[in-house]
């Protein structure tokens, strides 16, 4: 019989105990990361080598940009189904001004220069968030709702831009000075693709921001408890549109970097990539009620998808199983959290009694 | 800080509607500075709302507020907070899965050079934690807290901002009696800097303890204020309910004791939460409640009566030992089965295991006996209605109508429907935690009629309790429970309160030295 008031109760329940649960979480996805990598490289030589780590890393990072933007929405028990559809929006903008904009009620065409064109087309993205951000937080549509919505009103203008068409002429001209779009957008510093770059930089702005600034204390704050931040201060409507901003911006730069890896803007573009981040973001760990979940979690769960597919496509695994593989994964990736919280529960009353 | 006497806060003819119900008739309140100031009244009499006008959550429909002599309209509790005014909640307003830390500095982030000044906020947080002798690591998460501490970190939060105005609603509610001794010693202290505090409690005897000035609320109107010195508890009592009350003694009910209707046998249960604890909450803890009995478990925080409650609900296991229903196992029977076999469970926390805010009062009240008006896969409405308009009656539950929303009720009135929605399935036995908690003096008297009505009929009852009168005025046996263990059963007529008291506080300490 142990009744040191020490040992029981309150010193357990006092203590910083470092987040167990959180860490598991993670370790576990890195785990799956690593029998991926495993066996993916026992069935093909090709999986390690580095021409092929870049390339997948390529495609991971196009989706671990959006799950970062995810990120912040989940935290805050939102969702955002447009993004797939902003990318292909704001990667047609892209194209369109490149192939040169008529002003209206003048005969000019204008040819901007690639970087108001990166910008014209990152407010694009901006806006429709902050749409989604105004119907989410002002009027009070259900994420689900709203940002489904948006889904088809983002891909529907993209079409319209196109009429169904693909832009192609990129490159721009010399005296119209735009060129530059594909050599900069595209390009491959020290030999790595832009896209990663961005991911890495996105990675380590968004983890600051969560981490050391206020707004990332308020978006934990009204993920955790809103009626609790709201009554002690925390500003949640501004949080809720600001978060579905920057899951804009952020699908807005995956559009521009996409359209110049694809060198065209395929109205298309990004279809179905919103379900491939929010799969990344669940299996970082993050949980869909809000307030848990971190941008490493997420990068890893990026990881998780993009090298799982990847990998499948080498060892010459056909499309359909592919599809059945990937959403297998996504479901034991939650599923095995479950599972170790119930067995914890028999071990501690086995070991008890 | 203002001067001791000064008004630092002051409502006029204050109103508030909410559609046709009038919660407020032109109220006018004050408190001063460097004094408590207690509000009180039941349920529904209007404290919370004119607190909530104070600290800027509600607008008054009409009148006028003053802060120090200056008119004032106070739109957001943002604002309240820039004039100075601070409130602490009485439904916990915590967000369980940030730190004590971020959770004391929330919305007003602790910045250097634009980015989280941590170690500043942990060394403030630790501060105020030491003045209310509390060892909390400032950055455990909130969720691994038991209420009592999560309340301490509430108040906390509350004393790290400089207010000149401090509201206190129902601070004390999940406390153990040091930690009330404790926080008294704090509102004192800042009693002496010149903080006006407003103070709410349910506790008549505590609030009368610290405070100067009274002032009761009755059906949204001042009905008295007297300075503290100048009355006693009858005075609270008779113009809080507006008539007067005695308190109900004991007498022996003289009920026909039956068959012993449930047998907890050596009962061992671990400690919630920490998974590698193999520590138990409750040890060696064995009791039979007969039919027509009404039995309390009094103990102070972390004496393991929610644990062991809990367990007997079917929300968590035995680690051993066992639990018989007039002599059937239910030791391994899940919550829903529990049910069947005519055990009742009345939670703690209303808010968050009792009631389902989005539904009804009727739907509240036939969730748990929902199934018995199932006929060829159908809900048959018309016997369902019935039952609820039957409940309503019985337990006695104030609403204009069943499909009200729950929220419209007042504590008292939604608790009655959490235990009206148990009585629904007609149990054997019915087991409360903390049946009282947060409702006012004439609810909780209504509340323990209506159980001892049904004992009466041979319904078994076993409520956990941490007032000693409660335990005193309504059961036939008070087990005092300390550390997970049985320190004594006691009948409530041979037995006074400091004997219970030092029973709890005894083993408490001893244990501790």
């Amino acid at each position: 019989m142990n009744l040191n008031p020490l040992k029981r109760g309150e010193s357990n329940a006092t203590s910083a105990k470092f987040d167990r649960r959180a860490f598991i979480v993670e370790i576990r996805a890195l785990i799956a990361l690593a029998i991926i990598v495993i066996f993916f490289s026992l069935l093909s030589d090709k999986f390690l080598q580095y021409s092929n780590l870049v390339l997948m890393t390529r495609h991971v990072a196009m989706n671990a940009i959006l799950a970062i933007g995810m990120l912040l929405v989940i935290l805050n028990g939102g969702i955002d189904l447009s993004v797939g559809s902003i990318v292909g929006l704001s990667g047609v903008v892209a194209g369109y001004l490149m192939q040169g904009a008529p002003v209206p009620f003048t005969s000019h065409v204008a040819y901007p220069n690639i970087w108001a064109v990166l910008v014209i087309s990152l407010i694009v993205g901006i806006f429709f968030g902050w749409l989604n951000g105004l119907l989410v937080a002002k009027l009070n549509i259900a994420p689900f709702i709203a940002t489904l919505g948006m889904l088809y009103v983002a891909r529907g203008f993209a079409k319209l831009i196109t009429n169904g068409e693909t832009f192609t002429k990129l490159a721009g001209e010399p005296n119209l000075g735009n060129t530059g779009f594909l050599t900069t957008f595209a390009a491959k510093p020290l030999g790595i693709p832009l896209p990663i770059w961005v991911m890495i930089v996105f990675g380590i702005v968004f983890s600051i921001i969560l981490n050391r600034t206020a707004f990332g204390r308020w978006l934990y704050a009204s993920g955790g408890n809103p009626r609790a931040a709201a009554l002690t201060g925390v500003p949640v409507t501004k949080v809720n549109i600001r978060i579905y901003v920057l899951s804009g911006f952020c699908a807005a730069a995956v559009g521009v970097l996409f359209t110049a890896d694809l060198h065209a803007a395929i109205p298309n573009m990004g279809e179905f990539s919103e379900l491939n981040a929010i799969a990344a973001v669940v299996i970082g760990g993050t949980a869909l009620s809000g307030g848990r979940g971190t941008v490493r979690g997420t990068l890893i769960g990026a990881f998780v998808i993009g090298f799982l597919v990847d990998g499948l496509v080498l060892i010459g695994v056909s499309v359909f199983w592919q599809e059945t593989i990937k959403g297998a994964v996504i479901i034991v990736a939650v599923a095995v959290e479950e599972i170790q919280r119930i067995l914890e529960r028999r071990q501690k009353l086995k070991s008890a009694s | 800080m203002a001067k001791k006497g000064t008004i630092a806060i002051e409502a006029h003819g204050v109103s508030k509607n909410y559609g046709a119900t009038e919660a407020l008739k032109s109220a006018n309140f004050q408190a001063e500075s460097g004094k408590v100031t207690v509000l009180f009244g039941e349920n529904g009499a209007g404290k919370s709302t004119m607190m909530k006008i104070l600290a800027g959550i509600e607008q008054p429909s009409s009148g006028e507020i003053s802060v120090f002599g200056e008119k004032v309209s106070i739109n957001s509790p943002a604002q309240a907070q820039a004039l100075g005014i601070t409130i602490i909640h009485q439904e916990l307003s915590l967000c369980p899965n940030l730190s004590v830390r971020d959770n004391i500095f929330m919305g007003r982030e602790k910045l250097k050079r634009g980015f989280m000044n941590y170690s500043h906020e942990e060394d403030v947080t630790r501060q105020v934690l030491k003045q209310l002798e509390e060892i909390i690591d400032p950055k455990t998460k909130v969720e691994n807290l038991r209420l009592g501490l999560q309340q301490i970190v509430e108040i906390a939060r509350a004393l790290t901002i400089n207010s000149k105005v401090l509201i206190m609603d129902e601070p004390t509610s999940a406390l153990s009696s040091t930690e009330v001794a404790v926080l008294f010693k704090v509102i004192r202290d800042l009693k002496a800097k010149g903080v006006a505090i407003i103070y709410i409690s349910h506790h008549l005897e505590e609030a009368l303890e610290i405070s100067d000035h009274a002032v009761v609320l009755r059906d949204g109107q001042i009905v008295a204020s007297a300075d503290v010195a100048d009355i006693d508890m009858e005075w609270v009592v008779s113009n809080m309910l507006g008539r007067a009350f005695k308190e109900q003694a004991h007498k022996d009910s003289g009920r026909a004791k039956g068959r012993n209707v449930l047998e907890i046998k050596n009962a061992k249960i671990l400690e919630r939460g920490i998974a590698t604890s193999k520590l138990y909450a409750v040890e060696d803890f064995s009791l039979t409640v007969k039919a027509g009995e009404i039995v309390s478990i009094y103990g102070l925080m972390g004496a393991g009566r929610t644990e062991l409650m809990e367990a007997l609900a079917g929300r968590d296991d035995f680690a051993s030992g066992e639990l018989l229903l007039e002599d059937q196992d239910v030791t391994k029977l899940s919550v829903q089965d529990r049910i069947k076999a005519g055990m009742g469970l009345v939670p703690e926390d209303r808010q968050r295991d009792g009631l389902i805010q989005q539904m009804s009062v009727g739907s509240n009240l036939s969730l748990a006996s929902y199934m018995s008006h199932i006929k060829r896969g159908f809900v048959n409405r018309s016997a369902e209605k019935v039952k609820i308009e039957e409940a309503i009656k019985n337990v006695r539950v104030k609403t204009s109508g069943r499909n009200m929303p729950i929220e419209s009720l007042s504590g008292g009135n939604q608790q009655k429907v959490v235990l009206g929605r148990m009585l629904l399935t007609d149990p054997k036995i019915l087991l409360l935690d903390e049946p009282t908690r947060g409702i006012d003096v004439g609810a909780k008297g209504e509340i323990f009629d209506l159980l001892r009505e049904r004992a009466e009929k041979g319904l078994a009852v076993l409520f956990v309790t941490s007032e000693i009168s409660e335990a005193m005025n309504w059961s036939d046996r008070i087990v005092v429970m300390s550390r997970g263990h049985i320190v004594g059963i006691f009948k409530p007529t041979e037995v006074t309160r400091e004997q219970i008291m030092s029973a709890a506080e005894a083993t408490k300490e001893g244990v501790r030295a």
